[in-house]
Order: structure tokens, then sequence, then C-alpha cells
């Protein structure tokens, strides 16, 4: 037992004091930064002019000069001058439009605003707005119809609430977070299942192709050496989940401050993601995630120890990663639509696939019975191909030159010891 | 120290050890022998418990071979092999604490090794800076820095130069005086001769010898010797009490001949025949060398199986 741990410890720290690591913990949470902020910049952007813009109204019909309000940071004015001169005063000031209306106003393309830079999209979004307002008050006039009536017909607002049902009363709930949440994170389990899964097996083929095996399975059994290299990995993901769980955290908060508005792109996102079950997403995200490694990485160190090097994997990485390739291609175009569906349900419940279709299916609240029994199944999962891959491993490992062959790997797991 | 019996080990196609027996006695130097793929390895493997025997039973000082020898046991294989981006000090005690050696103690003895090898300023080096010479240096290190009781090493001396394998055997030598028992596969016969009290010969799955290197010479002896002797070649008259089985001239008519004696006669024999006939410098028996000895046993144990 107390060799696992020294196995464990070495494997651990001599991935974990690499370079490439450290830079990867905080790379990963620099980009989310940056996505992040230029997101927030963006929107930010969108929402307010960072300068009053004076919005000078040339109106050659005479039916909407006068007629606009202001909003905040843009004003209207009614020219009284001709449109030359009107023009020379935008180029002068940046801060200065010139609205040109034609008497043919209604013609495509008419309408005309004249400024020294290109027109922020909200500047003129707010002009259409209240030009089609101020036609359409034109008209009702202009055919006699009682403005007053259209108001208040106008007036009904609708917008849908989602609100579940549950047994502490009802509440609110944003499905569309906990489905974006469910799937971020079954391609969160795809994508790491193949990174440390890939990370196991190399150091598998490091330790054969160095040939410093024979001399470490003199003082270890290799189920140790195998169960150690596996459970050494795992932490060193888990580490890296957790440093970046917590940078983003830091640095978004930071960026909160930085950005130095409450009803910000950040806060909204924090609001909308206080709907889901954190707790309980995050639970299970880290079983399936430690689960489903276990079960992988143990096939992927059997992969390793049938072959001389990493080039000659191909033939076994296939059958390997295509039920995971097939789950999450299903995942993001066909389970999270119908996630009750027969499919779905086998799929999170068959080992190889679960970890990936359960986490999608989560925010859709399947049955409880359904969650235990893919987790049970998950266990033996992973017993069952940690005791295959073992089998194959202990042979694997001392075997060079030879071509393996799928025939060849079951033959060594009936090897007697 | 080692008792090995009746071990048959099978792989697919082939019996890489068929009723193999041996007795390694502590506190020897003990040559295992044999032409490659003999079983040599496979044998190696069992005691070290990397394989398991399809029958047969290894004892260790009198126990039956379990886990709790793997520590008393250290183990150079053939293929040497080390972690590569790993640093040397660093390795050598992850390597020591395997084999159940606290981090303190590893340390202490590794500097010990380091010392007396001329390895101090490779503690923070890694192993894929340093040349294969010093590598294998590095990993006999790491074989017997837990000091074990049984040090199994398998063709010790292939991977380095001449100067680094003298190093290497004074070293063995001295840690048989202190008490380890060695066990040593190779078939370089001449460090057979110098090193080993007693060898086994393996070949082809089977053992066809084993014993003491002296006893083994000894009974290997035919009558044979040389005969040196200054003064013209010598007539021979039918009568001498032996047959002549080459001959040698040199220049300052110094000549050697190699003679085997005549059933019945002794050495005795042939000086009293050639002291009249001319001036003998040196009678001295051929004694076998143990690398024609096992030429001669691998090539009749081979006819045989033809």
């Amino acid at each position: 037992m107390n060799k696992i741990l020294l196995i464990i410890q070495r494997e651990y720290l001599t991935r974990v004091r690499k370079k490439s690591f450290i830079v990867m913990i905080f790379v990963v949470p620099l980009l989310i930064l940056a996505m992040g902020g230029i997101i927030a910049l963006v929107a930010k952007n969108s929402d307010n002019l960072s300068t009053l813009q004076i919005v000078n109204v040339s109106d050659d019909t005479k039916i909407f000069a006068g007629k606009f309000h202001d909003v905040s940071n843009i004003k209207f004015t009614v020219s009284h001058q001709d449109l030359k001169a009107d023009k020379a005063d935008s180029k002068k000031d940046e801060n200065i439009s010139t609205l040109y209306i034609p008497a043919d106003y209604a013609k495509k393309g008419a309408i005309q605003i004249f400024s020294k830079k290109k027109s922020p999209m909200q500047l003129t979004d707010e002009i259409e707005k209240q030009m089609g307002d101020i036609a359409f008050n034109y008209n009702m006039v202009l055919h006699h119809i009682d403005t007053a009536v259209i108001h208040s017909i106008k007036k009904a607002d609708i917008s849908v609430n989602t609100v579940e049902i549950t047994d502490a009363g009802d509440k609110s709930s944003n499905l569309g977070a906990n489905m974006g949440v469910g799937i971020a994170c079954a391609i969160f389990i795809y994508i790491s299942l193949f990174i440390y899964g890939g990370q196991v097996m190399r150091g598998v083929i490091e330790e054969k192709t160095s040939r410093i095996i024979e001399v470490i399975i003199s003082s270890v059994k290799p189920f140790q050496l195998m169960l150690g290299k596996i459970i050494g990995v795992g932490l060193v993901g888990l580490t890296q989940f957790s440093a970046w769980i917590i940078l983003s955290v830091i640095s978004s908060k930071i960026a909160g401050h930085a950005f130095n508005s409450p009803q910000s792109f950040m806060a909204g996102i924090i609001s909308t993601l206080s709907t889901i079950p954190f707790g309980f997403i995050l639970g299970c995200f880290l079983f399936y995630f430690l689960s489903g490694y276990l079960l992988y990485s143990a096939l992927f160190a059997a992969v390793g120890s049938a072959v001389d090097s990493e080039t000659e994997t191909q033939q076994f990485m296939f059958p390997i990663t295509l039920p995971l390739l097939f789950t999450y291609l299903l995942s993001v175009t066909v389970l999270f639509r119908a996630p009750d569906s027969a499919l779905a349900v086998w799929l999170s419940i068959i080992p190889f696939t679960a970890p990936v279709a359960m986490m999608v299916r989560l925010p859709f609240d399947p049955p409880t019975w359904q969650i235990a029994l893919s987790m049970f199944m998950m266990i033996v999962g992973f017993l069952f191909t940690t005791y295959v891959a073992s089998r194959i491993y202990r042979v694997g490992i001392l075997m060079y030159g030879k071509k393996a062959s799928f025939k060849e790997l079951s033959k060594w797991f009936f090897y007697k010891e | 120290m080692l008792s090995i019996r009746n071990i048959v080990k099978q792989y697919a196609g082939h019996r890489a050890l068929d009723d193999v027996s041996l007795e390694v006695e502590s506190g020897q130097v003990f040559g295992l022998l044999g032409p490659n793929g003999a079983g040599k390895t496979s044998l190696i493997r069992i005691i070290n418990q990397i394989t398991a025997p399809d029958s047969g039973e290894v004892f260790f000082n009198g126990e039956k071979l379990n886990q709790s020898h793997i520590d008393r046991i250290g183990y150079l294989p053939e293929e040497r092999g080390l972690y590569k981006k790993m640093e040397i000090g660093e390795q050598m005690i992850y390597l020591a604490r395997l084999k159940g050696l606290s981090r303190d103690e590893a340390q202490k003895r590794l500097k010990f090794w380091f010392d007396k090898l001329g390895m101090e300023t490779w503690w923070k080096k890694k192993i894929e800076e340093l040349s294969k010479g010093m590598q294998q240096k590095a990993q006999f290190v790491a074989t017997v820095l837990h000091e074990p009781d049984l040090i199994i090493l398998d063709e010790p001396f292939s991977g380095f130069d001449p100067v680094h394998a003298e190093v290497i055997k004074d070293e063995i030598l001295e840690l048989n005086k202190k008490g380890a028992t060695i066990l040593f596969s190779t078939h370089r016969m001449e460090s057979v001769e110098e090193l080993c009290h007693s060898i086994a010969l393996i070949n082809k799955s089977h053992k066809i010898l084993d014993g003491k290197v002296k006893t083994i010479r000894n009974s290997y002896r035919n009558d044979t010797y040389f005969v040196e002797y200054t003064g013209a070649p010598l007539s021979l008259d039918g009568l001498q009490p032996f047959e002549v089985i080459g001959d040698t001239l040199t220049d300052d008519e110094r000549n050697t001949i190699k003679i085997k004696l005549t059933e019945g006669k002794n050495s005795n024999d042939v000086l009293q025949y050639l002291i009249p006939k001319t001036h003998i410098n040196m009678l001295q028996e051929v004694i076998p060398s143990m690398h024609e000895i096992f030429i001669e046993k691998v090539n009749a144990n081979s006819l045989s199986h033809e």
C-alpha cells in the first residue's frame, strides 16, 4: 500500500512540476477572463454611448423635426440652415451628426445620417425606432384613427417565465443556463478523459520504451504501478480543475470590479447561474469525471502496455474512443432535445457512454433511480475495465518487438500469473 | 540462500525453462551461464517475482519465495533503463524507497555511493544528460542502494568500457566480501573464472552443468600438458609415454609441444623420458578454461538434441 502512495507521489509531482502544467494553469483562466472581458466590453459599448451625441435633424418633410425626444446621451436639435452647412458642422465635430430626411423619405435608403465617424449602432437604432413611432402616429392622424385606442392595444407586453413545480414549492428556473452548464460539463468531461487518459498511456509507453519497467516491477506488482499511475494522473487533473475554477472565480471578480457596474454582463451571468443547483451539478461532474477517468484510463494503460511506441496505438485507440465520440456527437445534437428518450436513458446507464450522456441529461431532472443506477454501473464499469486492463498490462509491459493484435491481447488476458 | 527446484516455465510456443534446479549458497558469487535465448533471463525474472513459474518452487533462505523477499533482492536487468527526464538523485531515492528504504536513509547512502564513485556533481542532472556509461553506473548504484542480501545482475559488464567494467567488478567483489550473495548471468567467460565460486550452465531451457568452478575445471582435465624445452626439435622413438597433439617452435630455440598422456602414465613418466633427450624448461598441466568447457558442453548438448 505504501508503495502505491510512493508511485502516486512520483506520478503527481513530476507532472505538476512541469513548466507546461504551471503555464496551463494560468493561461486557461486568462483566456476565460479575456473572453469574458471582450464580451463585457462589447455589451457595455452597445449599452451606452460613451459621450453625448447631438443629432441635428434636417427635415424636408416637416413631419419629424421637433418630434424626437432626447434619450440618455442622445440629444436632438432642429436644423435651421441648409444641409451643406449642417454637414460642415458634422465634419468639424465628431459628436454632432446630421440626420437628413428628404421629402420622399419612405423610399428605401433615402434617409441618411452624416457624421465624422461611423455612427454607432445604438444611435441608428434609436433614430429608426423614434422615426417609426413618429411616422406611425402621423399616419394614424392622417387616416383619422384614434391613436389612444391603438396605444391601449399595443400595450399588452408578454414575456414567459419558466417556473418549476417542486416539492419545496414553485421556483423560477432558467432552462437555457441549465442546459448550457450540462453540455459544457459533458464537453469538459469528454475532452479531459482524452487528455488525462492519453497522459496515462504515454506514461506507460515511456516506462516501457525506457526499459525502467523491469526495475520497477521487481519492486512492486504491475497492478500497483498501473493503479499508482492512474491515480497520480487523476489527481493532476483534479488539481488543474480546482486551480482553474479558483482562478476563474477570482479573475471574474476582479473583472467585475474593473468594469465597475453591478448591472453589467458579469452580474447578469452570476444571477442566471445562481438558479442552477451548483452543488448537485458539481458533485455529479466530479463523480462522472472520476469514474469515467478510471474506466477509460485503465483501457488507455492497457493500450500503452501493448505497444512499443505511440504511433502504434492507433488501431487500439479507435474502439476505445468510438463510444465516447458517438455519445458526444449525439449529446450536442439530439440528446438535449430529447433527454428522456429511450436512447438517452440507455446511453446514460451504459458505463462507456454515461459520463457524457448523463451530464447532458442532468439539468432535465432525470428520475433518481436512473441516476443511482447510472452511478452504480459506472462503479461496476471501472472495476471491470481495471481488472481486464491489469491482466493485459502485466503481460504487455514485458513484451517487446511483438506487434500485438486483439487476438494477442485476449491471449494475454488468460495467461496465468 | 537460494534454492530453485524443478522450475518449468512455458511460453506460448516454447518452453523457456524445463525442470531447472539450482542451489546458490550464501556468500557466493554465482555465475549463470548460457548462450543467448537459453532461458537465463526467464529464470532471473522468476527469482525477482516478475513472472511466476508454471511449476516448481523457489526458496529464499529456506522460506518459499514471497513478496516480503522483494526488498532483500537487488536487480540489474540486462536492458538498462531509467526515467529519462527525472533528476538522477531524486530517481535513485525513489527506486530505493520502492525497495522499502526511508527517504533519509536513501539520501545518506546515495551520498556515500556518489562520493565513492565520483558522481557527486550528478545529483541534479537528468538521465538524458548522461553518457551511456554514466547511466549504467547510476543504475548499478540504484541496484545496490538498499543493501540487498542477494544481488542479481543480468550481463553486468555489457555496455561498460574496460575501465568502468573494472570499477564495477571491484564493487561487486567488495559487496560480496561484505556478505552479499551475487548471482550474475554472463557470456563473458574470463569474468567467470575471475569472479565466480560456482556456476550453472543453461542451454536450450535445460541446466546442463553446475557446481564449483574449480571442481568443474578439474573434472574436465584430460591429461594434457605443455612442455617447453631448449634445444633441437625432439626426435621421438615411438616409446614415449605420450602423444603429441600440437607443437610450436620459436626463434631462440625454445620449443613448446602440447602432449596427451598415454593411458596409465603420469607427468613423472614424461619427465623421465624427456630429461635424457633435451633440456626441460617447463611442464604444465592444461586445465580447460570455462570458455572451452562452455563451448564443448553447449555443442555436445546441441548435437544430442538434433
